[in-house]
């Protein structure tokens, strides 16, 4: 039945071809001028005019300070998360102590809580710890979640044995060091997992700082570019071209981290 | 298993049976760590959603005093054609992206689960667009179904068909918006559906060869029925975004929703009456119905698909 196998193969190459074609379809129109773009019919290869789009963009968005913005919010909100998830996920795998069963039903109970409904009253709060426009606003409510203290947990419960807890404990480790010789290098890849996927989630997050951020000298990459596209819409190759530099660093990111990442998402799914 | 003992109090016992029980205190190293969370929890999620249910029932533009109001903003809802065509449209187009979403991956999944080779490959390919920004998707979904040099008109020129105003017509934004999400979603839900066939044990696969069940039939027979819970995860998932969707509306056509205000959803008449025209007590009864929204539909979903008892 070798036709069988063929067609399995191009349906699943069409799938992959489409979800891979707004890259190059993008990059095409990024290196075209906006009347190439408007030519019919379309133009499939690439042109020269990448340069000066990219001109074109940094003239009219302040594209680096973006892109510094999002870097410091992203690479802050991985780090704290990282370190506040596992600390309590460590605690709650390993550890029995008073009020630890209701803690954690709360815990799960937060993940029903729509976040994005309260962004009234969380702007309030904003303004009065004097935090509107600044990129407080965007790293501090995200430095801990219940999904990665959820997950860690499972992770620690399953690869971390009591008695390497106990053995460590018996030689005069304390509750940080067991923390820090045991839990944190068995949880390698469960924390590669999860610091790529706050990295990718805040790096794409639009809702909130589209809010916070009001001052418009100083925004995150995604408010910048929804700004460029709104004020210059009909430029569209500039456009484009600025939808091409948001997007690039994060695919290259998470290529180069895909395999783990992926099997990572796939485990919390199937044990959630 | 959990250990009892593992960190020894170090503070001498203060209670009279502190012998048997320690005191709460000698604990305070695990709480230390929980607090974070419960700390950021308390500020920045209960009470935001906490303050929105009571600003629900209050009138306030930001400024001024708050007054209660009693159901008032709900009466005013309940008159309000423009919440209800929002309404109508995010449940619209919530079947009209899940619905594809879901049976694409499942089939795509089956397939790349019978498939030997690429598979890595294949997943990699998948899975990106969900990583992808929302606002650039969405900006790239724009373009290509833009009236002017869209590549969806360039093709029906092409094919010698009429041409449509995509943007510019109600069910063509919908179908843009919906199209965006399926392209976002699919790949995604396919890999969470292979890990789940991935799961299931072979024994069962074979028996049904050996009783001569074709393959529709074992799909049906034991794929399916073992690919519940994954499958209850996937549209419970689905419901919670779907249901909350802004960015690919927002970017796509912009805060008013488009022509007709077709493209106009529950979170985005949200953002407007909050931020725009300052009516926060009457943004809150809308955020109040939305959460109402999303847990009824939840609720719906574990109902027909039967979620396993868990503790």
């Amino acid at each position: 039945m070798r036709w069988r196998g063929l067609v399995l193969h191009g349906l699943l190459a069409i799938a992959g071809i489409l979800c891979l074609f707004p890259f190059y379809w993008t990059l095409v129109m990024a290196t075209n001028s906006t009347s190439d773009i408007y030519r019919f019919p379309p133009k499939f290869t690439f042109g020269s005019q990448f340069d000066d789009n990219v001109r074109a963009v940094l003239e009219n968005v302040a594209f680096f300070q973006s892109m510094g913005n999002t870097l410091v919010v992203a690479v802050s909100t991985t780090a704290l998360v990282l370190f506040f998830d596992s600390l309590a996920a460590f605690t709650f795998a390993k550890f029995r102590f008073p009020g630890r069963n209701v803690l954690f039903v709360i815990l799960l109970a937060t993940m029903l809580l729509p976040a994005q409904l309260g962004a009234v009253p969380q702007f309030q709060t904003m303004a009065a710890f004097g935090w509107v426009g600044s990129l407080k606003a965007l790293i501090i409510p995200a430095a801990a979640n219940a999904f990665g203290i959820f997950w860690l947990r499972q992770y620690f419960q399953n690869s971390i044995h009591d008695e390497l807890v106990e053995a460590a404990t018996l030689d005069g480790c304390g509750f940080l060091g067991v923390y820090r010789h045991v839990a944190l290098p068995s949880a390698r890849p469960a924390l590669a997992f999860l610091g790529i996927f706050t990295f990718v989630a805040s790096w794409n997050d639009y809702f909130w700082p589209l809010i916070v951020l009001t001052n418009p000298d100083h925004l995150t990459l995604q408010v910048a570019l929804s700004s460029l596209n709104r004020s210059h819409g009909v430029d569209y190759s500039m456009v484009m071209t600025g939808a091409l530099m948001a997007m690039v660093p994060l695919i290259i990111v998470f290529t180069i981290f895909a395999r783990q990442f992926i099997k990572g998402a796939t485990e919390g799914a199937i044990r959630g | 298993m959990t250990l009892t003992a593992a960190a020894p109090p170090k503070q001498a016992p203060r209670t009279a049976n502190a012998g048997r029980r320690r005191s709460i205190w000698s604990y305070w190293r695990f709480y230390l760590a929980l607090s974070p969370f419960y700390l950021i929890f308390l500020v920045f999620g209960l009470y935001p959603v906490a303050s929105t249910i009571l600003l629900a029932f209050q009138k306030w533009d930001g400024l001024g005093p708050r007054t209660m109001v009693g159901f008032q903003n709900f009466g005013f809802l309940i008159e309000d054609s423009t919440f209800w065509l929002a309404l109508w449209n995010t449940i619209v187009l919530f079947f009209m992206s899940t619905m594809p979403t879901l049976a694409i991956a499942m089939a795509l999944a089956v397939m790349l689960h019978s498939a030997v080779r690429l598979k890595g490959v294949y997943r990699i390919a998948y899975f990106i667009p969900n990583i992808t920004s929302l606002v650039a998707a969405a900006i790239f979904f724009a373009a290509v179904f833009s009236t002017n040099f869209g590549l969806i008109n360039a093709a029906l020129r092409g094919l010698g068909l009429p041409t449509e105003d995509w943007l510019g017509e109600p069910w063509g934004i919908k179908i843009a918006i919906s199209t965006m999400i399926v392209w976002q979603w699919t790949g995604y839900n396919t890999i969470i559906y292979l890990a789940g066939l991935q799961a299931i044990p072979t024994e069962q696969y074979e028996a049904a060869k050996m009783d001569g069940a074709g393959p529709l039939r074992t799909f049906f027979s034991i794929t399916l029925p073992q690919l519940r819970p994954v499958v209850l995860f996937t549209v419970i998932m689905s419901t919670i975004g779907g249901l909350q969707t802004f960015t690919e509306p927002q970017v796509m056509v912009g805060n008013n929703g488009g022509t007709g205000q077709s493209g106009m959803t529950v979170v985005m008449y949200f953002y407007n009456q909050a931020f725009f025209n300052n009516d926060y007590g009457y943004a809150g009864a809308i955020a109040l119905s939305i959460f109402v929204l999303v847990l009824l539909f939840t609720a719906i979903n574990w109902k027909l698909l039967g979620g396993r008892g868990r503790s």
